[in-house]
């Protein structure tokens, strides 16, 4: 599946920043980060820890606590952009035309209520004219909708009493009470054990083509994005250096890091003395060097001996169709610094 | 959750078995001779030995414990050796002005402590955040004693022939009279006995009592009276319920479950109330236990500076006096109450968390 340039997207983020404000100076967390996610697609958002994927998913929300901050950007979500949205304003959107759901189900449910009130408790925030007992009685149909065994029962359960994919599950079903038109989904399995991943994965999947809810996707596991998303961004140090269609993001990876990434996954069957790493730390946010932030790990530059990495920071660019890095390898800036764009080039347009 | 407080009521009878041998033995660890303490230094052997005799002071100890205890559990406290008058009688007269204190002193300090905390909270490290603690602060360094003369003084003497003038001492005005509520109804009671005392006791909280029988006259009397003291003796927990509140809302607002609530479009009002306060309830009410224990202590010094006939005056005395029936008894009714309180915090923790029903 690949870009439909055609429709409206759903989501622009166009140029974000958010940085935050600490003692020891500014950390450029996300800086200068833009996608789009169109109606019904997901879009997966992948990096390192620390690389600034939550921090955008929660930028888009207004969750950030200070010091965060955003300090620039647009946040288009149909037709209005989001940061200029009155609070009152963004708390009707949240839940209901955008919800989320988080790493750490057990602990992002609170622990004195019981989980059919907290399903309940969305329904009539956005819905003042409902009564309790019918947002119980949805709240019940919700978690039957997510898979929850004996859900009349279970509504009286308080989240200590679940297990984490259960309580994964009620989290979803909380976000998906309303029907919102996009769900961002934060490390919605890193938390869990890998047999219940499969399940919250395939219980997002199947939610996704009823509803068509889009979603955007994040984590740092290339598995879940590879049996989920439709799209990938890939982010390293507050920017995003690489955005594809799944399929062509794995077979033609173009970034130095997404190809490390991407090496570095192990193989099930396939037994390797060692697994490829990518040398070096992710950078400190706060004095970026200039130049590409990854150039200090990148062999590629190396290979290459480009010098202008150092120096000055490439632009994302669309290599081919729906295919956009950043990286000097395929920018043309000065018509001869760019060894690996025809064959980048050709190599995507025989795919095509 | 019934099974969690039967438990806990039946662990609360040996810490009250507990409280009455202690008391017992502290009354008689405290150095002096009763008899020389009431009779004077002349008090010669035979007078004492006379004296001995009559309070039961020369049985064998284990003995007077016994009939001490037994005693007790009729709820008969003695005679007092200094008053010469039952210490039941004694009790129902002192208790409720100090219990009416103690409760006034406590609304008060949770009144302001758990918005001032929550407030803090929320503007952490704001002017307003600054100025709660430093004032939290000022409040738990404050001696009782000093802030009650200073209050008085404002009150009383600087804002005299204003509107804002209050009584320095005393639980009533002059002339002004309370009708126990039994007689204003028409109950028929008993001359004297168990549940005499208990509606004199209930007749004694002058607030409830005027205000059950409607007599706005008096409540407004006793509530002037009582404005100043309360004040005075709410400060101490008050700071420190404002900054339990402060730190438990901090710990509680980074919690996921709250960025959850926020994420669903809760107002932040909402967020606040709701999710937030009531996880950070526990701690609060923990320490609303922890400080009725001190709010006894401040009593003492309260009623003494406000010309309050309650507990904490008479105790003095008692002690002064090696009046043992009396220091027992207080003692014992405090003890008890201290216990009554935190099986009543014990208990409401089952309803501010769930995860507690299991244990």
């Amino acid at each position: 599946m690949s870009v439909n340039d055609d429709s409206q997207p759903l989501l622009d983020v166009r140029d974000l920043k958010t940085y935050f404000f600490t003692e020891d100076g500014v950390v450029k967390a996300v800086d200068g980060v833009s996608f789009r996610v169109y109606p019904g697609e997901v879009l997966g958002l992948v990096g390192e820890s620390g690389c600034g994927k939550s921090v955008t998913s929660l930028s888009i929300l207004r969750l950030l606590d200070a010091p965060g901050k955003i300090v620039g950007g647009e946040i288009w979500f149909e037709g209005r952009d989001l940061l200029r949205l009155s609070e009152h304003e963004m708390t009707q959107v949240r839940g209901n035309q955008i919800s989320m759901v988080f790493q750490q189900p057990v602990t992002s449910l609170n622990p004195v209520f019981n989980i059919g009130s907290q399903i309940a408790e969305v329904i009539m925030i956005h819905n003042p004219n409902v009564k309790k007992a019918e947002a119980w009685r949805e709240a019940v149909n919700l978690l039957r909708l997510v898979g929850v065994p004996d859900p009349e029962r279970r509504a009286y359960a308080y989240p200590h009493e679940l297990s984490g994919g259960q309580a994964q599950r009620v989290m979803i079903a909380m976000a998906l009470a309303l029907r919102p038109k996009l769900l961002i989904a934060d490390e919605p399995t890193t938390a869990l054990d890998v047999t219940i991943q499969a399940q919250i994965l395939d219980l997002l999947r199947g939610l996704r083509s009823q509803f068509n809810t889009a979603v955007v996707l994040i984590t740092h596991d290339l598995g879940v994005v590879a049996e989920m998303a439709d799209r990938v961004a890939v982010m390293y140090a507050g920017k995003i250096v690489e955005e594809a269609g799944v399929q062509e993001l794995f077979a033609n990876p173009l970034h130095p890091y997404t190809r490390g990434l991407i090496a570095s996954v192990p193989v099930l069957g396939r037994v390797r003395d060692y697994l490829e790493t990518i040398p070096g730390n992710v950078p400190n946010l706060i004095d970026l060097p200039p130049g590409c932030r990854f150039a200090p790990r990148c062999q590629a530059r190396l290979d290459y001996q480009l010098d202008i990495c150092t120096q000055e920071e490439p632009d994302l660019i669309e290599i081919a169709p729906g295919h956009k890095v950043r990286c000097w390898l395929y920018q043309d800036r000065e018509m001869h610094t760019a060894p690996l764009r025809q064959m980048a080039q050709a190599k995507s347009s025989v795919r095509d | 959750m019934i099974q969690y407080s039967i438990r806990r009521i039946l662990a609360s009878f040996p810490v009250l078995l507990g409280i009455l041998i202690a008391t017992f033995v502290l009354a008689r660890l405290i150095p002096g001779d009763p008899c020389k303490a009431i009779l004077g230094e002349k008090a010669t052997q035979e007078v004492c030995a006379q004296f001995a005799e009559r309070y039961g002071l020369n049985k064998p100890i284990y003995v007077q414990l016994g009939i001490y205890m037994g005693n007790v559990l009729r709820g008969d406290f003695g005679t007092s050796i200094r008053f010469s008058r039952p210490v039941t009688t004694i009790l129902v007269e002192r208790l409720p002005t100090t219990v009416e204190l103690g409760l006034a002193a406590m609304t008060i300090a949770l009144l302001v402590g758990i918005p001032a905390g929550i407030i803090s909270a929320i503007k952490r490290n704001s002017i307003l955040d600054v100025v709660t603690m430093v004032g939290a602060n000022i409040g738990v360094s404050m001696p009782v004693y000093w802030l009650g003369l200073m209050l008085a003084y404002l009150f009383a003497l600087v804002l005299k022939d204003t509107p804002f003038w209050l009584p320095p001492s005393g639980r009533l005005s002059p002339g002004v009279t309370v009708v126990p509520f039994f007689q204003v109804f028409g109950w028929p009671v008993p001359e004297a006995g168990f549940w005499r005392g208990i509606l004199d006791f209930i007749a004694r909280l002058y607030l409830f009592n005027s205000l059950i029988t409607g007599n706005w006259t008096v409540f407004k009397d006793a509530l002037t009276h009582l404005i100043l003291p309360a004040l005075a003796l709410s400060t101490i927990p008050m700071s420190i319920i404002a900054r339990m509140t402060r730190s438990s809302m901090l710990e509680v607002l980074r919690l996921d479950y709250i960025r959850t609530a926020r994420a669903k479009g809760l107002i932040e009002r909402l967020v606040i109330l709701k999710h937030a306060l009531r996880n950070a309830l526990l701690p609060i009410v923990t320490v609303v236990g922890i400080q009725v224990g001190n709010l006894f202590a401040g009593a003492v010094l309260t009623e003494t500076i406000f010309g309050l006939a309650g507990v904490g005056s008479i105790l003095f005395e008692a002690i002064t006096a090696r009046d043992f029936p009396i220091i027992q008894a207080f003692t014992v009714v405090i003890a008890i109450g201290y216990v009554i309180i935190n099986l009543l915090v014990d208990l409401s923790y089952v309803f501010i968390d769930p995860r507690i029903r299991l244990e």
